[in-house]
């Protein structure tokens, strides 16, 4: 499995939705992905790359974009 | 800077939001002039229970808050844009991670996970709960459906993560009734060595049952271990910037949120060491006009910028909830002006 199918499963497990759906999905964009969900969301990422986020990247990780740019924080290249 | 900032909320929440403006016409509030923040108008909290109040399109609200507050009645309803969400946040972070630093620590929460049941409609206690998760992982409920505390559950958790510092969050009354009186009946002990807790909610009850904060920290480490305890203070209605006790049992203003007490006779500032009806004020509200909220707590204020703790700012002490009678007064005052 490369990063990006890793990555994209993340949200497709959390949120019950379709790998095109997680493409160009942001924070509240659909009910799944509320406060509750964002925890859900940042445990799943967390657990496929073994990482630990700071708090500061799990409140700034606000769309599926946004969240590859802050995983190179943590050496995860998506692609 | 507060001035600048709270100034430009009230312009900002005057034009955009027609109650607001309603009010502070009533009052003859002159939004284009610049004012100290003493001056500023200030809303009674439960005009939210009454009203809704907010500043920006309804589309653009993400999240409705719902506080029931004490009287039990009404329910205030708060409307959250997503910027406002996120404002909320990195507040909260900031305040927090001061507190306990940037690395996330096992979680215990001392409640039960059916708090996050109801996902539309936000209670406070859950988004209290969820907002805390932030800073910790291993997230783990302490209490099972039936706010029964589950030892066996709590003790896995502990062993796991025994040589790390643990984190836990919950709120006052709860976490005394469901958790330190169970422990005491079951003649357990936490025994954690490094421990931290944060606790927010009224004392009302405690003090009932002539549990001060002194009696109620020690208890916590009584049966707990080594834990250092953290009270915290705060409203639904202005979510994120909240205040923090220190080391000298002192409740701290942020850099973004500032305390007044007024007398409840005719609303002037009190002194410093004079008892009054606590106004706060936080620059965080957009979304809705909370900037600047008159409590229904009295407290009182005890200095600035010379606690022994270090911390700048207002520091202040809360003497509980006032009165049924002055609060109805106050809110009264302000519908037929």
């Amino acid at each position: 499995m490369t990063t990006l199918e890793a990555y994209t499963k993340a949200f497709t497990d959390t949120f019950g939705i379709t790998d095109e759906e997680a493409k160009n999905l942001k924070f509240q964009d659909i009910k799944a992905w509320d406060s509750v969900g964002h925890m859900g969301l940042i445990a799943a990422i967390e657990e496929a790359f073994d990482i630990m986020m700071e708090t500061d990247d799990i409140v700034d990780l606000s769309s599926f974009d946004k969240g590859k740019e802050i995983l190179k924080k943590y050496d995860v290249e998506i692609d | 800077m507060l001035d600048e900032e709270l100034g430009k909320l009230t312009e900002f929440h005057y034009n955009h939001c027609p109650e607001y403006k309603k009010i502070l016409d009533s009052l003859n509030f002159d939004v284009t002039k610049s004012h100290s923040y003493a001056e500023l108008p200030f809303i009674p909290v439960r005009l939210f229970k009454f009203y809704d109040l907010l500043s920006c399109p309804k589309e653009e609200i993400v999240k409705t808050m719902t506080s029931s507050g004490t009287s039990g009645q009404a329910v205030s309803k708060i409307y959250l844009s997503a910027q406002n969400t996120k404002n909320q946040s990195k507040t909260l972070t900031e305040i927090i991670t001061s507190f306990i630093g940037k690395q996330r620590l096992p979680l215990l929460l001392l409640d039960t996970e059916m708090v996050k049941k109801d996902r539309s409609m936000f209670s406070a206690r859950g988004a209290g709960i969820i907002g805390f998760s932030m800073f910790g992982r291993d997230t783990t409920y302490a209490l099972d459906a039936d706010m029964k505390l589950d030892i066996e559950k709590v003790a896995e958790f502990l062993e796991k993560h025994q040589d790390e510092p643990i984190l836990m969050f919950g709120y006052t009354y709860m976490i005394w009734q469901f958790v330190v009186k169970e422990l005491k009946k079951l003649g357990k002990n936490f025994n954690i060595k490094n421990g931290i807790l944060f606790h927010i909610g009224g004392w009302k009850k405690l003090k009932d049952e002539a549990v001060d904060v002194f009696t109620y920290n020690k208890t916590i480490n009584d049966v707990m271990g080594n834990i250092r305890v953290y009270n915290y203070y705060g409203m639904a209605e202005q979510l994120g910037s909240v205040f923090v006790q220190c080391e000298h049992g002192h409740m701290h203003c942020s850099n973004y949120s500032d305390i007044i007490t007024r007398h409840p006779s005719d609303f002037t500032p009190c002194e410093f060491g004079e008892k009054g009806i606590i106004q706060l004020l936080s620059v965080l509200p957009e979304s809705y006009p909370g900037h600047s909220l008159l409590t229904e707590d009295e407290g009182v204020i005890l200095g600035e910028d010379d606690c022994p703790c270090g911390r700048k700012g207002k520091y202040f002490e809360i003497k509980g909830r006032i009165k049924n009678a002055e609060i109805r007064g106050c809110s009264d005052t302000y519908e037929r002006r």
